[in-house]
């Protein structure tokens, strides 16, 4: 039972850590991208598209579908479909100079749309009775386990059972706290975000690191709508049931203040917020939905202590959300 | 290392400058512009996807906002105006907040708060107080409901400065989960509650829409004036340009945001009575529909000025209903509008470069000289 829920606290939680990683990576550069939600959309979808493709291209036949394939296309077509995104808000906010906010949230509406769209003309193609696709096997492709898990009980569960997703989130958040902290790109990157001016004097090419950080935030946060719509939803891809993922991944930036490290512990205690009404016993359906607050509340608790206690490490890089303009003083 | 230098000595083949110069005639040539090149866009876009002709298109998308207005019927005008202005409603009560750089992303929460009030209200006294009284009450509380939903993150931000773009976004999802309860408990275990008769705002001249349209016009001019010759309009505007300097001259900042997020919240709060009182009559947790979000757009769009804010509105609207009409005649999903708003809003945004910024080419003549 208490296995079982933290399992499934981690395979809620893994999206928001894709998420949360790719805000990180690019709030270090200055950049408050807040069309994460739809970044994440459009990962969802490209890489349902994908593995749609290659499915048909098989004839829907799981023995003709090669492993590899069946992974690395829709994984491509994720990191692809979102890092288009990522380049749009940043040709826009570096290069146009408009607006961080506003950019993000229009972004944000196109790509639930997007997804929306390509998902619901991929349902009336396979003309299916339900409003889903499913692409199931893809997923198992997706979900495959380490096949000795199931041999080492509890602990095999616990640690070895999730899919490759959840390992690699866990991989590339070690890897950009690495990155960030303790190579000479990582210290480029946050004194972009901390003081672009001073980074410019200093020949650090200011526009280059802010496009770069922004697509590559992006293209991991869009793994996240990946991983949730193969490991998480099995495959099956229905209109809006992302949700609002996109915003908890943004709000766990705060709560992990800005270190991935503590992402991957603040996503996992998320996933079990988000699923804690469907474990605590002898709860009706109405206060299932009060329960459903819990993830919100404790975000709102978070942003404020961290906010009254202003420890200097604790703070947002300092010119997250304003614009770089070389001539501008 | 010959080459290092003569790259050095190379110029860029061009530089962008900011000018604040532009007459605003030009500016608003450029934006017209934008919006024409826009419609154009979405034209063609929605050729290609529904093979359809051009003139067929829009004609679509002009009978799927207007209706049969040629031939002398207005509902649906009247339904396109009712659209117009509770997105309207909504971009209006957020921007005294952005004019004052406070991110109020919580729209959608105070209108659901709003909605929330309107319908326990109907519900509770609907069949015990006067209609006078009871519209009296909904409109009080609603109100209340809202501001109370817009201040809180607005405490926070004046005493600890607590990032409120985040906070107003979770106040959202408390706010969805209030609604699922409430309808759950109301609606006796189904997600449904019954259109209530009572509270429900008068029809004018066989026209349901009428009292919501009145009340948003004079919400425009009343926001217009108090934004450009009040006092307060202009405290807040100051807070908005340099909390420092606000602060230099007297003006007490924790007060300025408290009570610019208790109107904008109490504006959100009738948003969502109109939705209620004036339009369903009934409440679910997709009261807005995430217009909360589109709104902010509108009030950037619309530069902080109401009347540009109706027409920016009134663009996006139409775009929303008409595109909705072309993908329903060709059996698309109704998400190609959100698609659809979603470019045109970047466009605008880009084009705003345009209007800030002027590019400066290299001059070559030079470099054959030397």
């Amino acid at each position: 039972m208490i296995i079982q829920f933290i399992c499934r606290a981690i395979l809620l939680g893994v999206p928001l850590l894709y998420g949360s990683v790719g805000e990180i990576v690019t709030e270090k550069s200055g950049h408050l991208n807040l069309g994460i939600p739809g970044i994440m959309y459009v990962g969802a979808i490209s890489g349902v598209v994908g593995s749609f493709l290659y499915e048909n291209a098989c004839g829907n036949d799981i023995a003709a579908m090669n492993a590899f394939l069946a992974i690395i296309i829709p994984f491509l077509c994720a990191i692809a479909g979102a890092t288009v995104m990522g380049l749009i808000y940043s040709f826009l906010t570096v290069t146009l100079h408009a607006n961080q906010n506003v950019t993000g949230l229009a972004l944000t509406t196109l790509g639930i749309g997007l997804g929306n769209f390509l998902g619901a003309s991929l349902i009336n193609i396979t003309e299916s009775e339900m409003p889903s696709i499913a692409l199931t096997k893809t997923s198992s492709f997706f979900s495959a386990k380490l096949p000795f898990a199931d041999d080492l009980g509890w602990f095999g569960e616990l640690f070895l059972s999730h899919d490759f997703l959840t390992y690699l989130a866990i991989v590339i958040a070690f890897v950009v706290s690495f990155t960030l902290n303790r190579t000479r790109v990582g210290l480029n990157l946050r004194s972009v975000g901390e003081n672009p001016a001073t980074a410019d004097a200093a020949g650090i090419n200011v526009v280059k690191y802010r496009y770069l950080a922004t697509c590559i935030g992006s293209a991991i946060a869009g793994l996240g709508g990946l991983q949730y719509v193969m490991s998480y939803a099995s495959g099956v891809w229905s209109n809006n049931a992302f949700g609002d993922r996109g915003w908890m991944a943004i709000a766990l930036v705060i709560f992990a203040l800005w270190k991935p490290s503590a992402a991957i512990v603040g996503s996992f205690l998320f996933g079990a917020l988000c699923n804690a009404n469907n474990y605590i016993q002898g709860l009706g359906t109405e206060t299932q939905e009060l329960f459903k607050m819990l993830p919100y509340i404790v975000t709102i608790i978070v942003l404020i202590i961290t906010s009254m206690r202003k420890k200097r490490e604790h703070q947002p890089p300092q010119s997250l959300g304003l614009n770089y303009f070389r001539e501008e003083r | 290392m010959a080459k290092l230098t003569e790259t050095k000595h190379r110029e860029p083949l061009f530089h962008v400058v900011k000018r604040d110069d532009m007459p605003e005639w030009k500016a608003w040539l450029i934006r017209v512009i934008t919006i024409l090149v826009g419609f154009l866009f979405v034209g063609i876009l929605s050729m290609a996807v529904t093979q359809k002709s051009l003139g067929d298109t829009y004609s679509i998308m002009f009978t799927g906002v207007f209706g049969r207005l040629l031939e002398g019927s207005t509902t649906m005008l009247w339904k396109y105006l009712q659209e117009i202005v509770i997105l309207l409603c909504l971009a209006l009560a957020l921007t005294p907040a952005f004019k004052m750089k406070f991110w109020n992303c919580g729209a959608e929460g105070q209108a659901l708060m709003g909605g929330l009030a309107s319908i326990f209200c109907m519900i509770q006294f609907g069949e015990k107080l006067p209609y006078i009284t009871l519209i009296i009450v909904i409109a009080i509380t609603s109100i209340l409901a809202g501001a109370i939903w817009g201040v809180i993150p607005a405490i926070f931000k004046a005493l600890f400065n607590t990032n409120e773009t985040l906070f107003t976004l979770m106040m959202n999802y408390i706010a969805t989960q209030i609604i699922a309860y409430y309808v759950y408990i109301e609606g006796g275990g189904s997600n449904v509650i019954n259109p209530v008769p009572f509270g429900n705002f008068p029809v004018v001249g066989n026209n349901d829409y009428f009292v919501n349209i009145a009340i948003v016009a004079v919400i425009t001019v009343f926001m217009f004036i108090y934004l450009k010759y009040s006092k307060q309009g202009y405290e807040i505007s100051v807070v908005g340009e340099s909390q420092n300097t606000a602060r230099y001259i007297g003006i007490n900042v924790k007060k300025v945001i408290i009570r610019t997020m208790l109107i904008s919240g109490a504006l959100c709060g009738v948003t969502g009575m109109l939705l209620v009182a004036g339009k369903d009559h009934t409440i679910n947790t997709n009261l807005v529909g995430g217009q909360g979000f589109t709104a902010i757009l509108m009030s950037w769009l619309g530069q902080f000025n109401p009347f540009i804010m109706v027409l920016m509105t009134a663009i996006v609207v139409f775009l929303r209903l008409g595109v909705a009409k072309v993908a329903d005649t060709s059996l698309l999903n109704s998400s190609f509008s959100e698609i659809i708003v979603g470019i045109v809003i970047l466009m605008l945004v880009a084009c705003e470069f345009f209007i800030h910024y002027s590019i400066k080419f290299r001059h070559n003549k030079k470099e054959v000289k030397a």
